[in-house]
């Protein structure tokens, strides 16, 4: 992977031919109904937001295409490859990488060694190489540090690289939750509000990131957000859900003028 | 002042990962590494080296085995000493019946298979963790207790129920002496560290503490939790298994079945609670304040002029010990090294405030 | 219907096993059923006072959330005071001076241990009440001495012999397992009549399902929580007595706390039924095991001796672990992302 650049691209990837396809999924707590037949689909090196009230099942969404949940009915289409349900470590195998609302770091560990988790999947050297430290397992962990720092970089992180990820304050935290799923040089990232509670400031340097990522590194964006502003700028394709169901799909512009759209999320702010 | 970084730049990867990246340590670390084999032999006393030193190093390796998978994978195990006593009878049985065997093979076999039993009781962790995970490693103590008391085969139908190996023999140099027993497990511990080191520092460590830390999220980056948990099991069962075959070959000589009981199992628990759990150093510290504290509960009433009935020093070991768990659990989870760690915080500083 | 059935099939199974368990060797010992039913009654009696050690659990998790590990050494030492105090005093003054130090221990434990501990995970507040139980070993022992002690119930030593017209032989129970049973189907009688019937029950049960929602409509919960550890004492005295009049009394880590563990993962650690179920399921489950399934062992295998009863208990609940963690009468945890 070469350096990459740190002021914004001004032009945008083109968007590809569809890479996920969900259909018909529902899902249900017992008698809570999370999401009930929805179907969309995602195109590749797109930025696809999914928006709607609270409650909506946003989250339960991207927890079923990444398989931490499993839908009572539905399927999804991953690259060609489908599933009726999606097995976590089997989504990360493929290519899919996500963040979490309420940051799930490994808080015992160093930013480093948190984004250095992102790289397992590719790391093979073997118990008894590890312990020894011989040669291929020590040139394994250079090489993949390699590309950690490239991370750490594009994130601006390097001041707090030994710092455990515990003790950093929230934005930073969301910041390395972002680098740990951009480690496994995803195709496909699945991210939850990545802008919940962040300032203005942190807001703005999030999308950069985002953009970034999806216009040097060709990730295909799938996102929660609510802040409107956001999705209308960054997004190609919105989605939106409510009480389980999609009421809305197309351009920002399109739902933005969806009759529907306007009294689910009525005085939704800028 | 003496302990500071200033001009120590890293130019490379491989300088930064190293184990000890400051020189200070370094140097600290070979001087003390040259003090354990070189200056200790000359002045310590049989003693010393009997009472103190040579249970000291055994339940640091014992103990290192524990922290990986407690400390590092997050999974709790009440019961490890029945790894113990299945890497010694393992071992008894591999002198026994194989009797050509280098004394060291038959060590890293006995170390296989104690991992074996390891992931088999580890298999539980793979549906419950805490609480009921803590009683299904019970399970695990009390079943090895009744196996070897019972099952002939293993004490070789000794009548008595304890087994007595012949004293280590390696490459023609007869391990007996206290001195010699010293150096060959401070060789041995030395070398066993490095490697828990390196497995910390490496992928499988950090696959080990991102399932501690929040096992959803690492099964989502793709650490799988079953070959985490049962590496875990495997590799700290391997640990403890070997030191369980020193423990009954260099430090007993001979042993019965409860050698290995639930007093062992939570006396390990116990060390790298107070030592430092995530902490390899951690387990040092703690096997030294068990060994250390009985005798100084002996010793020091002595000298103050108060001596205490063995009994009553029993007791208060207890006492004490409890107390000191509950102190260290609410007041410094992360045990002695962690004190350590912020007392090298505070040095780095040093003399200036900030 | 095959619905149900295969989402109940784990506990199927097991109940099954179980009964086939505890019949089997009664239909393979068709001529002595007398010597079975003796077995039985044996590990009921047995089973009575495990219950009781994990009633002790059961309300203080109910109420407080803390698996109080130290519950077993706490037992003992009561069982200890009231043994050393009843040489000096009557039986029931020895009683309820321990009762009183019971509820003091409790609240210092509570207050001590405990509460600075709230926001650590489970495995945190096990090893901090696993220091307590040292503590307790250690000081008891310094307190009231280390030899074996007894209680003097006052109930005659001789069996007594029963249902000598029906089985040959009659069969032969003691008479202090009788009055332990006895005195154990009363206490819990009175506690599920203390919880369902009275102001204060009610109280603690609204504690046990919502601290918060308990604390809104103005019930103490400081006071909750010391009536609780109270009854929890109480209950520890019941079974420390008993226990020592049995048994004699005398401090041993590994018997008294750790056979609750299995006992309440069987029954649930929430549920005061599944704990008195769990404790008798495992003192018969281990009596059978030890006097039914030992002998066949010990030839197949050649072994020296018995000794299954020492972790029958825990390969029980390492079974019910692995196919049902929230035992018979247990809540089911959801994990939520």
């Amino acid at each position: 992977m070469t350096a990459p650049e740190t002021h914004l691209q001004l032009q945008r990837r083109e968007v590809g031919e569809v890479i996920l396809a969900v259909e018909g999924v529902s899902l249900a707590f017992g008698g809570v109904r999370a999401l009930q037949e929805v179907s969309f689909d995602v195109r590749s090196h797109e930025v696809r937001a999914i928006i709607g009230p609270n409650g909506a099942g946003k989250s339960s969404m991207l927890n079923v295409i990444n398989g931490v949940y499993h839908p009572q009915r539905g399927r999804i289409r991953f690259k060609g490859r489908v599933f009726s349900d999606m097995d976590p470590h089997e989504a990360a195998v493929l290519g899919i990488a996500r963040t979490f609302q309420n940051i799930a770091l490994f808080k015992g560990m160093t930013v480093l060694d948190n984004i250095m988790t992102g790289r397992n999947l590719r790391m093979r050297a073997g118990i008894l190489a590890q312990a020894l430290r011989i040669g291929p397992a020590e040139r394994e962990e250079i090489r993949h540090r390699e590309h950690v720092e490239h991370i750490i970089d594009f994130l601006e992180l390097q001041a707090y690289r030994k710092t455990p990820a515990g003790r950093l304050p929230y934005g930073l935290q969301k910041r390395v939750d972002l680098g740990r799923a951009l480690a496994s040089e995803p195709q496909m990232l699945l991210l939850d509000e990545p802008m919940a509670g962040m300032n203005l400031e942190e807001k703005q340097d999030m999308c950069r990131y985002i953009l970034d990522a999806n216009d040097q590194l060709g990730t295909t964006i799938v996102l929660i957000e609510h802040d409107m502003g956001v999705v209308m700028d960054i997004s190609d394709r919105v989605v939106v859900l409510d009480y389980g169901r999609k009421i809305a799909d197309g351009t920002p512009d399109e739902v933005r003028a969806n009759q529907a759209v306007i009294e689910a999320y009525l005085g939704a702010s800028h | 002042m003496i302990y500071r970084e200033n001009g120590q730049f890293k130019s490379t990867y491989r300088a930064d990962l190293q184990m000890l990246p400051m020189l200070q340590d370094r140097v600290f670390m070979a001087a003390f590494v040259a003090f354990a084999f070189l200056a200790v032999p000359f002045f310590a006393s049989n003693y010393l080296f009997l009472s103190l030193l040579i249970p000291f190093l055994i339940l640091t390796l014992a103990a290192i085995g524990l922290n990986l998978l407690v400390g590092y994978c997050g999974q709790i195990s009440i019961g490890h000493a029945a790894f113990m006593a299945v890497g010694a009878y393992a071992a008894y049985n591999l002198v026994l019946r194989v009797p050509w065997l280098n004394f060291l093979v038959v060590l890293v076999l006995a170390g296989f298979i104690a991992a074996a039993a390891g992931m088999l009781f580890g298999i539980p962790s793979l549906r419950i963790k805490g609480l009921y995970l803590a009683v299904a490693t019970l399970a695990a103590q009390f079943f090895t207790d009744w196996l070897f008391a019972r099952v002939k085969w293993f004490t070789d139908y000794a009548h008595s129920g304890s087994v007595s190996p012949a004293p280590v023999e390696l490459f023609g140099w007869r391990v007996d002496t206290p001195v010699e027993k010293y150096l060959f497990l401070l060789g041995v511990l030395v070398v066993f560290t490095l490697l828990a080191k390196n497995l910390t520092r490496g992928h499988l460590g950090r696959a080990w503490m991102a399932t501690r830390d929040m096992d959803v999220a690492a099964e989502v980056i793709g650490i799988r939790p079953i070959y985490a948990k049962l590496t875990a099991f495997g590799v700290s069962a391997f640990y403890c298994g070997v030191a369980g075959a020193l423990w009954g070959f260099v430090h007993l000589g001979s042993w019965e079945p409860l050698a290995f009981n639930l007093t062992l199992s939570l006396n390990l628990l116990f060390m790298i609670i107070i030592g430092g759990m995530g902490s390899i150093l951690g387990a040092y510290y703690g096997a030294a304040f068990i060994v250390v504290l009985p005798i100084l509960l002996n010793q020091v009433p002595q000298w103050l002029g108060v001596p205490l009935s063995t009994a009553t020093a029993s007791h208060l070991e207890f006492m004490i010990f409890g107390a000191l768990i509950v102190l260290f659990l609410i007041l410094e989870p992360h045990g002695l090294a962690r004190l350590w760690a912020i007392g090298k915080e505070k040095l780095r500083l040093w003399p200036f405030p900030h | 219907m095959t619905g149900t059935l295969k989402r109940h099939a784990p506990i199927l199974t097991l109940g099954s096993l179980l009964v086939v368990g505890l019949f089997a060797p009664l239909a393979l010992k068709l001529s002595a059923p007398g010597f079975w039913l003796e077995v039985l009654l044996g590990g009921l009696m047995a089973g009575v006072l495990y219950s009781l050690v994990a009633l002790g659990f059961v309300l203080i998790f109910k109420a407080s959330g803390v698996f109080n590990f130290a519950q077993g050494a706490m037992v003992l030492f009561a069982a200890l005071a009231v043994a050393r105090l009843s040489e000096r005093m009557p039986l029931w003054a020895a009683i309820l001076i321990a009762v009183a130090i019971m509820v003091v221990l409790a609240m210092l434990i509570e207050r001590l241990v405990l509460r600075p501990l709230v926001n650590q995970e489970g495995v945190a507040l096990l090893m901090a009440t696993l220091g307590v139980t040292y503590f307790l070993d250690g000081f008891g022992q310094t307190v009231w001495g280390s030899d074996i002690y007894s209680i003097d119930l006052g109930i005659a030593r001789e069996p007594v012999m029963i249902l000598g017209e029906w089985i040959q032989g009659g069969i032969l129970i003691n008479r202090d397992d009788v009055a332990a049973a006895v005195v154990a189907v009363l206490l819990v009688g009175a506690l599920a009549l203390f919880f369902q019937k009275t102001a204060t029950g009610r109280a603690l049960r609204a504690v046990a399902d919502d601290h918060q929602a308990a604390q809104s409509i103005g019930i103490p919960l400081n006071r909750i929580w010391v009536i609780v550890w109270s009854v929890a004492g109480v209950v520890a005295i019941v079974a420390g007595v008993i226990w020592g009049g049995k048994l004699g009394v005398q401090f041993s880590i590994s018997q008294v706390a750790l056979k609750a563990l299995p006992v309440v993962i069987l029954g649930g650690f929430t549920s005061i039924p599944g704990a008195i179920l769990g404790g008798l399921i495992i003192g018969v489950g281990e009596k059978m095991a030890e006097v039914f399934l030992g002998p066949p062992l010990v030839k197949m295998f050649d072994l020296a001796g018995g000794g299954i009863e020492n972790w029958f208990a825990y390969m029980l609940a390492l079974l019910f672990l692995l196919v049902r963690p929230e035992g018979l009468f247990g809540e089911r945890h959801i994990d939520r992302v």
